[in-house]
């Protein structure tokens, strides 16, 4: 019983290591090691030898960067980033946009019915974006959709939107409809918490109710505003369940329409885990440094903004 | 009390990391540990609805008596079951027994996933004609999988609205392109049929047809002719006529397509034996106004047909108990019974050509009432199958002619160009992976 004092001081200072363990063990076996094993797997390839068949015909090599460089060389993942970039540039500001414009107008006094409405503009996000792809996709669907129907009874032109530049309104508009409630609800929640008195002193300025939302509103839920746009790039960096959900009604969507669908080709369908290894490492990296990039970029421009 | 409390943490610890390789082990099927005499217990991955009724036979009949008990667990189908097998095999841990696409066999025997039973299953070959055995051997001494069900190609289409527009069944793949030009000129909003860029499958079943074979050896070098003379020709023949607008260009399988059947503005298809299935959800209002007929041909007089579909039972090199495996797949595939209840409850065609007049193909199927002897034609036309040759990476093929065919299909483009597109990705892949590949 000697020791007891000093077991006690050891029991004391590993406590707060001993309550991260499991947390750590958590973090380790189920991200960092799979991550890690990624890593790992993009270095390597399989060399077959002869015909392949039977034992021993195919062996796992050190490839080096030759998956990177495949990648990188490969006009598919290229084309399928740029496709992806267009569609970003038509989601992000018009869901956001969206978000913004309902929030400020739930926020405003004179709004009638808020919890119904907000409710309503929400709950398309509680729909599984399987589900929300495949109703749309039959409602795009010129045989089966009741919009191809009225217009075809008014005589209106019917646009194919499964193809060319109308399939990325088309993809945009399911993510819209489904991320806009979300936005709204993140942006809505920082209204709410701004303290009255600073409208109490706009109102005593004579502040119209439209300045109030400019030059008040907007600029006070600012860092809401970066959040939500840090999730939406993120999100449309790793667009793959709508476009594959489409791409059984089309001939215009490729199993390599979106990056992270070129992954899952590789790995699944062709059976290529190594190379698909290197292109999500890649597209990890570049979400990293977009999404970081801007973070910073904001941060940046707020810090200006206070010293001023 | 600080030692109890020390010991609490480190025994919690303990708990999580126990709790986490439990939830690791998940992962992995557990399976039998070698072979041994005495009970033996058998996993098998298949998508085949209602196969645990059918392994139920087994394990309450002959599996009792050898002591050898079957458990299906059941799998998504084709490419992905695929990926799933060779992911466990990696880990040492495929299941005993898996149900394989043909065109799967050869990527499935390169990755040393699947056994050869030759020695295990008796005089199995015999049950089986010989252009469906031969894709379970891949032209080897070996056996790498026991053949379930098949796929024969045949031609569907509305017996009534053929008659209302005066149209003739058409016997060769010539009057199959004037038939569908007279059908647009009399009804110019109806397609005889689509080409669907979505299902490669078909296009492989139709170039079977013409004699095409995709995936051949010479030495240790695999030769690859998806250009061949004889696909070529398909290629242009359906490019030509999406080009002309001849027939639709969208995709099958959609909700769309579903309709144009249903209502009559798509009144043929070229399918396999199991379109009855497939029509009878897409198009139930259509019941008995269709009929089938053999697939048109290339040349006067000839009878030929590819195959659509159809898949195998294979043995794992995981397997500890391969002899007892090979049993259970052998009887599955040539049993009276255990077809007779594959059929019933899986709604498959059987490849045994004994089982394809018995049973339940002795009455045509409740959607071809109006043609009562639909399987016995079924099975004269699968008699008629051309051979196939199938490679060790179809899937990339596959993928390629979904990509390039989806393209050329939607601009109307004609499919010569997808098709070179095709051959050259699939010779670059196995060049990347180190096969031999002759020029």
């Amino acid at each position: 019983m000697r020791s007891t004092p000093r077991r006690t001081s050891y029991g004391v200072k590993g406590a707060p290591y001993a309550f991260l363990i499991p947390a750590g063990l958590l973090f380790l076996l189920f991200f960092a090691l799979p991550i890690g094993y990624a890593v790992w797997l993009s270095f390597r390839k399989v060399r077959v030898s002869g015909l392949g068949l039977g034992a021993g015909a195919r062996e796992e090599v050190w490839a080096g960067l030759e998956n990177y460089t495949g990648a990188l060389s490969d006009s598919e993942l290229l084309d399928g980033a740029l496709r992806v970039l267009g569609y970003g540039c038509i989601v992000v500001p018009v869901m956001l946009g969206l978000a913004l414009v309902f929030a400020l107008m739930l926020d405003s006094e004179r709004v009638r019915l808020a919890p119904v409405t907000r409710l309503a503009i929400f709950l398309p996000y509680a729909i599984p974006g399987v589900v929300a792809a495949l109703l749309w996709g039959f409602l795009y669907l010129p045989d089966v959709s009741p919009f191809y129907f009225v217009l075809d009874r008014f005589g209106l032109p019917q646009p194919d939107l499964l193809d060319g530049g109308p399939l990325y309104l088309a993809l945009s508009n399911i993510a819209v409809w489904g991320g806009t409630g979300f936005n709204m609800i993140v942006i809505y929640t920082a209204l709410r918490a701004i303290p009255a008195e600073v409208y109490e002193a706009a109102r005593l300025d004579g502040a119209t109710p439209l300045q109030t939302a400019l030059r008040i509103k907007i600029p006070m839920v600012a860092p809401s505003l970066v959040l939500t746009f840090f999730f939406s790039i993120i999100a449309t960096l790793q667009v793959f369940s709508e476009p594959t959900t489409l791409k059984p009604l089309t001939n215009s969507v490729s199993t390599t329409w979106s990056p992270l669908m070129k992954v899952y080709q590789d790995a699944f369908g062709n059976g290529d885990i190594y190379a698909a290894a290197a292109q999500a490492t890649l597209i990890a990296l570049a979400t990293l440094v977009l999404s970081f990039g801007f973070l910073r970029a904001a941060n940046r421009r707020s810090k200006q903004e206070a010293a001023r | 009390m600080p030692y109890t409390k020390r010991r609490r943490l480190v025994s919690s610890a303990v708990a999580v990391a126990l709790g986490a390789t439990a939830l690791a082990a998940c992962g992995s099927s557990s399976d039998d540990d070698a072979a041994q005499s005495g009970p033996v217990s058998l996993t098998y991955w298949t998508w085949t609805p209602g196969m645990d009724k059918v392994v139920d036979l087994w394990n309450k009949g002959p599996g009792k008596k050898e002591q050898i008990t079957v458990t299906v667990k059941k799998q998504a189908s084709g490419d992905t079951l695929v990926t799933k097998i060779l992911t466990a095999h990696k880990a040492g841990k495929a299941p005993d027994l898996v149900q394989a696409e043909y065109q799967a066999l050869p990527t499935l025997v390169s990755n040393d996933a699947l056994a050869d039973i030759g020695d295990d299953v008796g005089d199995a070959k015999s049950k089986f004609a010989d252009g469906v055995w031969q894709q379970t051997t891949l032209g080897t001494d070996a056996v790498y999988a026991v053949p379930q069900d098949i796929g024969p190609m045949m031609f569907y289409y509305r017996e009534d609205l053929f008659k209302e527009y005066g149209l003739s069944v058409p016997a060769t793949w010539e009057e199959f392109a004037e038939t569908a030009r007279a059908l647009k000129k009399k009804a110019p909003d109806k397609d005889l049929t689509t080409f669907s860029a979505n299902d490669s499958g078909l296009f492989a079943g139709l170039a079977q047809q013409a004699g095409a074979r995709w995936w051949t050896t010479s030495g240790d070098k695999w030769k690859v002719g998806i250009d061949d003379a004889a696909t070529k020709r398909v290629a242009e023949f359906w490019g030509g006529l999406v080009e002309e607008g001849a027939i639709d260009n969208q995709p099958m399988y959609t909700p769309a397509w579903n309709k144009a059947l249903n209502t009559g503005k798509q009144i043929a298809w070229v399918s396999a034996v199991w379109a009855p299935g497939t029509l009878t959800t897409a198009a139930p209002d259509t019941k008995g106004k269709w009929a089938m007929a053999p697939l048109p041909q290339w040349g006067d007089g000839e009878s030929r047909t590819g195959s659509w579909g159809g898949s195998s039972t294979g043995v794992t090199t995981d397997s500890g108990n391969k002899e007892a495996a090979a049993k259970f797949a052998t009887w599955l595939n040539t049993d009276g019974d255990a077809l007779n209840a594959l059929a019933k409850e899986g709604g498959i065609y059987p490849a045994s050509t004994s089982a394809q007049l018995s049973g339940a193909f002795t009455t045509a199927p409740e959607y071809f009432s109006n043609q009562p002897d639909f399987y016995r034609k079924a099975a004269d036309i699968a008699e008629t199958t051309a051979p196939s040759a199938w490679g060790p990476n179809v899937n990339v093929a596959y993928t390629t002619f979904r990509d390039a065919f989806g393209a050329a299909a939607k601009n109307k483009s004609g499919f010569t160009a997808a098709l070179t597109t095709m051959q050259e990705d699939t010779v670059a892949d196995l060049k990347k992976q180190g096969f031999g590949v002759a020029e």
